[in-house]
């Protein structure tokens, strides 16, 4: 949580990477990341966070959505941590 | 593995399928589905992996066939789709197949040589819901790739380079190496970047179907392979993020066999242009095994219920020194074809590891291979549909 979460502003507006798609997998009921001959199978967390990241809300949209949705508080730095890795594994991309 | 990793389309382990993993008791649904939807190909390719007695295999499925075949397989949870051959795109049937799986949410990624890629297709297949392309080159230069590939081709896959990144595709690039090409792993590199390549995955030829057939004549040096290995390591350095370079080790310079497929029957389900189902692409010659077909068996009794899909599954199948390995939770114990193919045995282990009784098949090998690469006359073998060319095991070899 140092450089990798300074690198991510919150005015970010993460998007799935070009050439992934994020869906809603009945079959083993969480959201999966695909890509050519892969697939991430994401917990719960990383699926709400992920499936908000449209290209359009900002990080900051997001913790807001989340924490209204959850009635809960403090999230921004998980939220900042998880898109910070997802960029690094390259799932998501940073627009500014 | 990472997220990103274009795995090719040669017998990669599904390594990346996080979450597929089974454990022995618990069977889970074919995540992965292979469509090898002709063997029809304009290309010859040396190092193919398609079976040497293709030109033998029964008539190809109808569109309707393939349509029920994704619309099982996906009802049971299947999710990434693989289209490949032979070339995809000699089925003009293609883009049918496209929309009806996407349709259905699958994940489709076309394994092509790019040889029958026009605008038209391109934008057809985009409409469709095609995901992704992966393009195969067989060298950097024309000259090379045509040799290779004995066609005239390397213009058209330049085009068709073109044509991806055009349509806002990923452009990745898949060149299976060998020893009559891996020595211009920098020129292929320089070539990959004028294109414009985001991925690149350098694979060594894995010894199956065609390329079992030229081993001696395909497996490279092992001071070819560091050269490459050091080439790579510095274009890597020059070029940073732009490109990201998978660089494939053949398996027979390692120690520890590929965990193949995860295991067979653990999440990977292929189907040959005639139907035969299979628990791996290169299967077919392994013998013992009864493989269904799609014609007459449903996609839930051909993965959970045949006796080729349950053969290798958990561990019971497994001989010494697997069966009491620690390492067999991950790896396997390997590639059951590799086995067969070396010792003539599929439930040896994969001789690739330098614990099984039988790794000395593979020194020899490489120590052979460096031999006739010395050697003034070498004979390579075209993939070729006017011959069929029975599987011939390590020790009956020549």
């Amino acid at each position: 949580m140092s450089d990798a979460l300074n690198d991510i502003p919150l005015t970010a507006r993460p998007a799935i990477a070009r050439g992934m798609r994020l869906q809603w997998e009945p079959a083993q009921e969480a959201h999966v990341l695909l890509y050519p001959e892969g697939m991430v199978k994401l917990n719960g967390s990383a699926g709400q966070i992920m499936s908000r990241c449209d290209g359009v809300r900002t990080i900051t949209d997001i913790v807001a959505d989340l924490e209204r949705t959850y009635n809960q508080s403090g999230l921004t730095a998980d939220v900042v941590a998880f898109v910070a890795l997802a960029v690094q594994r390259h799932w998501l991309e940073a627009r500014p | 593995m990472t997220a990103s990793a274009p795995v090719g389309n040669a017998l990669d382990a599904p390594g990346a399928l996080v979450g597929g993993a089974q454990t022995a008791h618990v069977v889970g649904p074919p995540l992965w589905l292979l469509l090898e939807l002709t063997y029809r190909c304009p290309l010859h390719c040396v190092f193919c992996y398609n079976p040497t007695d293709f030109a033998n295999t029964g008539p190809e499925l109808t569109t309707a066939d393939w349509i029920r075949v994704l619309r099982e397989a996906r009802a049971l949870g299947a999710v990434q789709l693989g289209l490949s051959g032979g070339e995809p795109l000699a089925r003009d049937d293609l883009e049918e197949i496209v929309g009806e799986a996407h349709r259905l949410g699958f994940y489709i990624n076309l394994i092509t040589s790019g040889i029958g890629m026009t605008e038209a297709r391109i934008k057809a297949l985009k409409a469709a819901g095609l995901d992704h392309i992966q393009l195969s080159f067989q060298d950097s230069t024309r000259e090379m790739n045509d040799f290779l590939s004995s066609t005239r081709t390397f213009e058209l896959k330049v085009k068709v380079a073109q044509l991806i990144r055009a349509h806002d595709y990923p452009m990745v690039l898949n060149v299976v190496l060998h020893r009559l090409n891996i020595d211009h792993v920098e020129e292929i590199l320089v070539m990959a970047e004028r294109m414009g390549a985001q991925y690149v995955e350098l694979a060594n030829t894995q010894y199956y179907g065609w390329a079992w057939l030229n081993r001696d004549q395909l497996l490279p040096s092992r001071a070819q392979l560091q050269r490459a290995e050091t080439a790579t390591r510095r274009f890597r350095e020059r070029v940073g993020a732009a490109m990201q370079i998978y660089f494939v080790v053949p398996d027979y310079f390692e120690t520890r066999p590929k965990a193949c497929m995860s295991g067979l029957g653990s999440v990977f389900l292929a189907i040959a242009p005639d139907g035969t189902a299979l628990p791996c692409h290169a299967a077919r010659m392994l013998p013992g095994l009864e493989f269904p077909n799609v014609r007459a068996t449903d996609i839930g009794a051909i993965w959970y219920e045949s006796q080729a899909f349950n053969r290798f599954r958990g561990d019971a199948w497994m001989k010494e020194p697997c069966r009491s390995c620690p390492e067999k939770a991950k790896d396997f114990g390997g590639c059951r074809c590799q086995a067969y193919l070396l010792t003539g045995d599929a439930d040896n282990a994969d001789p690739v590891c330098d614990l099984s009784p039988h790794h000395e098949l593979v020194t020899a090998a490489v120590a052979r291979a460096e031999r006739v690469a010395g050697a003034r006359e070498q004979v390579l073998t075209f993939r070729d549909h006017r011959v069929s060319i029975p599987v011939v095991i390590e020790e009956k070899r020549t």
